[in-house]
Parts: structure tokens; sequence; C-alpha cells
């Protein structure tokens, strides 16, 4: 295997994520001229060739020049010719403040939406390292999208034994509850989190649903856990139309509509392009208080 | 002619002083938690841009700068409260807090405003440029822009220079070579053996510069500009430099070695100049930059005076319709 993408070689990368591989893992660690689309169709190449490529984005964002080849080449791959495509891109997504509309951008639902392609959206330093392990070894193409938020604010005391960790296509309930459910991914189970420990000390119980993987999706435990509280509220920090909470909320009518005691409902970032100004961008994201005043009107129902 | 050109050098030397001292002033805030998301400067960068800038017309040419162009947008006339204002999100600025730092412009007045995805600017210019042929209204005017050596390795750069070939547009593209794309050094970026070997394969002149000397870059500039403007087509000038901070204002550029080639400050070659032809005094100089200095204060004063954006007066629409 090998990694191919800018400034990650001696640099480490815009986000560190390769700090000090260059030097472990000479020739295998290697800086790409700024050509995603180039890069992109690298990755498919050596692919076929029986290797295992990994290609880092250095935003989310600047995937959308390599769109072609995700989505036609990569996605339809072995479903056209058999031959699979282990290859993995790591795309830094999601909101930081001040990074405007082209540096914050969540792209999952974009990729999800195409046949072939398995979609990663891990919350937690732990997610982050044994769901990447994993998607390396996946013999298809893996949008990994890492939240900026694993970077600059999550830590860990250590790294997990990979085999402990889920497995891709399994979500997590990560907070136990009895009178609704919180279905997120990424940044936003923290988010999440926050708002249900608020409801705690109003004496409501909210089940916080970590999805891991948006594709697959492990609607399973999303039912289970609205059959358990008859409530559920999905979150996402990607814009609303359209995307995983929609996905999330239909299927669960479809197949879950008896659990319910409510109207299931979303809760999205708003529909315009992401902000710079910090006061724009708290306003245009779910938070723990959006995200907790969309629960209490969810319960009071 | 001495003295257009001795006016023209003038322009730019106050656009790459105010330039300069426009984006020290917003760095020093951005390290004392003021500015949000990053700062992004052409400090050594000044010179080559600026004297892009004092080659076009307002009014008339478009403009589409970049990253490192901020002495281009001063010498195009953009006034320097929008840079100010743009960098703190203030409502009163052109991108009224919505976009930041060096992603603005007034495409009503000839100057599109920059998304972060490199290339994509020149395929716009193109675009404004293949309007005003159909509508009659080019006359002898152009359209410029700006990127840097890794830029040039994008699809778009490429596909933008060819169909302005293909088309024939008046289109001027200024490569600044400053030898690193954030840390990437040019021989991981292009294996021809200059830059401006980029443009001979979709039939378009190059002219080469040290993107360092003002004097050099106006005569260039004035060549290449000239030549767009008799119906020469696309010219892409290469200039050749050093980038004199980091990426960012986040980055300490240690990746650039200290024995780099052309580490040189644009500004203090320029004030030679000056000094050799006797366009100057050193009192004038001084003069200059006093005033230069005058202009950012203000800018600042007034940028940081504004009111800053109020969600609850958001209209939180995206399009023009209204839908
Ligand atoms: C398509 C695309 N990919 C990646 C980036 C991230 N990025 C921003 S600036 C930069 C380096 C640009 O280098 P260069 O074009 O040489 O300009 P310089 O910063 O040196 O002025 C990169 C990789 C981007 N903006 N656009």
């Amino acid at each position: 295997m090998f990694i191919y993408g800018q400034d990650i070689a001696n640099f480490g990368g815009a986000f560190k994520a390769t700090k000090g591989l260059a030097e472990r893992f000479p020739g295998r660690v290697v800086d790409s001229p700024i050509s995603e689309d180039a890069m992109m169709g690298l990755a498919i190449g050596a692919a076929i060739e029986g290797m295992r490529p990994i290609i880092e984005m250095q935003f989310a964002d600047f995937s959308s020049v390599a769109f072609n080849q995700i989505v036609n080449n990569a996605a339809t791959h072995f479903w056209r010719t058999g031959v699979a495509l282990p290859i993995v891109v790591r795309m830094p997504s999601g909101g930081t403040m001040g990074s405007g509309p082209f540096h914050s951008q969540s792209m999952e639902a974009i990729y999800a939406h195409y046949p072939g392609l398995v979609v990663a959206t891990p919350a937690t330093v732990e997610d982050a390292y044994g769901l990447l392990l994993q998607s390396i070894e996946l013999d298809d193409p893996v949008l990994f999208c890492e939240h900026k938020l694993l970077y600059f604010h999550l830590k860990s005391k250590g790294l997990p034994d990979p085999k402990s960790v889920l497995p891709i296509g399994k979500a997590k309930v990560i907070r136990n509850g009895q009178h609704a459910t919180v279905v997120a991914y990424s940044a936003m189970v923290h988010e999440a989190i926050r708002a249900a420990e608020e409801l705690e000390a109003d004496g409501w119980k909210v089940e916080v649903v970590d999805l891991r993987t948006i594709k697959p999706l492990d609607m399973d435990t999303v039912l289970g856990s609205v059959a358990r509280t008859g409530r559920v509220l999905c979150v996402g920090e990607a814009f609303p139309y359209g995307g995983v909470t929609a996905e999330v909320v239909s299927r669960i009518v479809a197949d879950g509509f008896h659990l319910l005691d409510a109207p299931p409902q979303r809760l999205n970032a708003r529909d315009t392009p992401i902000p710079y100004h910090p006061n724009l961008w708290k306003a245009h994201r779910p938070t723990s208080q959006t995200i907790a005043a969309a629960l209490r009107e969810l319960i009071a129902f | 002619m001495a003295d257009a050109l001795k006016e023209r050098f003038f322009a730019a030397y106050r656009a790459m002083v105010t330039a300069r001292f426009l984006e020290e002033k917003i760095a020093g805030l951005y390290h004392a938690g003021k500015v949000v998301g990053g700062v992004y400067s052409g400090k050594g960068q000044e010179a080559f841009s600026a004297a892009l800038g004092v080659c076009l017309r307002p009014g008339e040419d478009v403009f589409a700068p970049l990253i490192r162009d901020q002495a281009g947008r001063v010498a195009f006339g953009e006034d320097p409260v929008d840079f100010t204002r743009t960098y703190l999100g203030s409502v009163e600025g052109p991108m009224r807090g919505r976009d930041g730092n060096i992603h603005r412009g007034r495409p009503d007045k000839g100057m599109p405003a920059m998304i972060s995805h490199l290339g994509a600017m020149i395929g716009v210019v193109n675009g404004t440029l293949f309007a005003k042929r159909l509508k009659g209204t080019l006359g002898d005017s152009v359209g410029a822009t700006a990127i840097g050596d890794g830029g040039t390795s994008t699809g778009a750069f490429h596909e933008a220079l060819n169909l302005a070939s293909v088309e024939k547009l008046p289109l001027v593209i200024s490569v600044a070579n400053n030898q690193f794309a954030y840390s990437t050094p040019n021989d991981r970026q292009f294996a021809c053996e200059h830059i401006a070997d980029r443009a001979v394969s979709y039939g378009i002149p190059a002219h080469k510069v040290d993107g360092t000397d003002l004097l050099a870059c106006l005569d260039t500039y004035d060549k290449a500009v000239s030549a767009a403007r008799a119906g020469g087509g696309p010219q892409l000038i290469a200039g050749t430099l050093l980038r004199l901070c980091g990426h960012g204002e986040h980055d300490d550029a240690s990746y650039v070695p200290a024995d780099a080639p052309h580490r040189i400050d644009c500004i203090e070659v320029a004030e030679d100049t000056f000094v050799k032809n006797a366009w100057a005094t050193e009192a004038e100089i001084t003069e200059v930059r006093a005033a230069c200095a005058e202009t950012v204060r203000v800018a600042l004063a007034t940028a940081l005076n504004d009111p800053k954006p109020n969600p609850a007066n958001e209209t939180w629409q995206t399009t023009a319709s209204g839908f």
C-alpha cells in the first residue's frame, strides 16, 4: 500500500495526519501535485495492479475535483468488471470556525448516493483508528470522512485493539435512554451527547445512536432504539436537502412506522453555503442547543 | 514615456507597501485571536502582483485575483477597506461575513470573487471575455487572473488555458512561481524545464520575468497585456520569486531551505530602483510609506467599528429567485 496526497510526506499533511510516516515508510508516502482527478485515477490504476492505495484530499471540499473518477470510475468498477478496488480516500470533513464555504463541507451523502462506495463517518478517535484500518482491509473504495474536530480537539488515552472496534456497517448505541432517540454521526454525535446531558437534568432520558458508517447504514440498531423510545431525531451537519438524515427518516417511516409515537424529525445545517463569520457559522449548523430544543419539541408531541 | 513609467512605478510601489502593511496588521490581529480561519499573505510577491494591477484598466478590464494578490488588488483599485472588512467579517464588506479573507471580490465591478479550488477562476475570466465579445463590448479590454506553481497542476488550469487559446480570448494569466505549493517543491509539481513551458502546447506566448524586480515586471506585463489587447490571444507571464512568509500565518515555512533562491524583498528592490533612477529621495519614499500606513490605519479602524453579522438579520436565502 501507499499514501498519495498533497503535502503529506515530510510535511506530514495539512492536519499532520501522516506525521512521521514518510520516514518510516520511505517511498510510500508521496507528495502529489495539486491534481485531484489524476490522484484518484492513480489510485484506481494502482488498485487494479493489486495495491491498496490511500488518497488524502487536503480538504473534503477538494474531492469535488475528483468527483468523476470517484463516482464513475471507482464506484462502478467492481460491478462492471469484477475487479475490486480497495481504495481509501481520506476526507478532512466538516466545519470549523472561520473556514468558510470551501474548507468546511460534509460531502458524505453525495458519495453515499452512488452505488459501489462505502462511506465511513467516525465520531471518536477509537473509531477513526479502527474504521481506518478496516477500510484499508476492505476490498471496496471507501470515502473516509474524518471530521476536523478529530484532529483538533478529540483526544484518546490510547488506541484500541483494532479487533475490539465494531465492524464497518454497525451503528452503536452510545447512550441509553427511553424518551427519545437521537441518530447522529461524525461531529454531531458530540453535540447530541451534550444535548442529551442537558435534557437529563430535566428528567428526560435520551438515547444516542452513532451511525459510524453511513453506507452501509445499520437500520437494525436504529430501529431497535426507536422501538425502545418511540421518538427519533436525526442530526447531520450536512446541507438539509436529501442526505443521511432524510435517508434514515424515510427508512424509519417505511419500516418502523408502528414504533413511532411522534413524527420523526431531522435537524441539519441551513440551506445556504457554510458561512465564514463565527456568528453566522454557529447559527448555520446544529448545536447542542438546537438539538436540545428539537428534542424538547419532539418529547412534548 | 519616462514620466509615464515613473508614474506607474510609483502607483505599483504604493500598492505594494499598502498590501504589505495591510497584511502585517491583519496577521497581528490573527495572532491575537481576533481574526478566525486563516491569514494568507503575499509577502515577497507584491511586485509581481502589483505590476499586473497597474497594467489593467479598472472599469474596463476584468481581474480575478488569487491568494497572494493583495498588491494587485490595491493597484487595480480595490478599496483597502474591502480587505479589512472581509477579514473581520463586517456586514458592510463585499462578502458581508459570509465569506472571508482572500475569498472576496466585486464581480459586478470587474473583480470576480475567488473560490478556494485552484484553477477554477481562469475559466470564469474566459467567460467574461467571451460574453463581452458576443455583446460587442470587448474593445481592447483584457481579463487577467493569477495562479501559483501548484495551481498549474490542476486540470482546471489546463482546460481553461486550452479553451482560451481555442477561443482566442484576451486572457492574461499570471503564474507566480514561488517554488513551493504549501510545502511541496517545484520538482513534485511539474517536470518541464520552466513553468512557462506549460503555455507552449496551448499555443500561448509565455513571458518570463524576475518576479522580485518591479521594473522588469512592469515591462513584461506591459508587453503581455498589450499583446492581449491587440488581439494576440491569451498571454502567460511566469514570475520567479519566493514567498517570504508561511503558506498562511499558521505555517512557519520551515520546509523552505534557508538558501532557497530569490530570497529577495521586492519592496527593497523597488526602493533601490527609486534611488538609482533618482525618481525619489529617501524622504519622499518615507512620505509615501507614511501615507500607505495611514490608509491602512483608516481601513482597519473602519472595519473594526463596523457591525458584525447577526444571524437574526440574515435571510438565509441562497437563490436570487428567492425559491
Ligand atoms: C483543487 C485544490 N486542491 C487543493 C487545494 C488546497 N491548497 C490551497 S493552497 C495550496 C497550495 C497552492 O500552491 P500554489 O498554487 O503554488 O500557490 P501558493 O500558495 O504557493 O501561492 C493547496 C494545495 C486547493 N485550494 N484547491
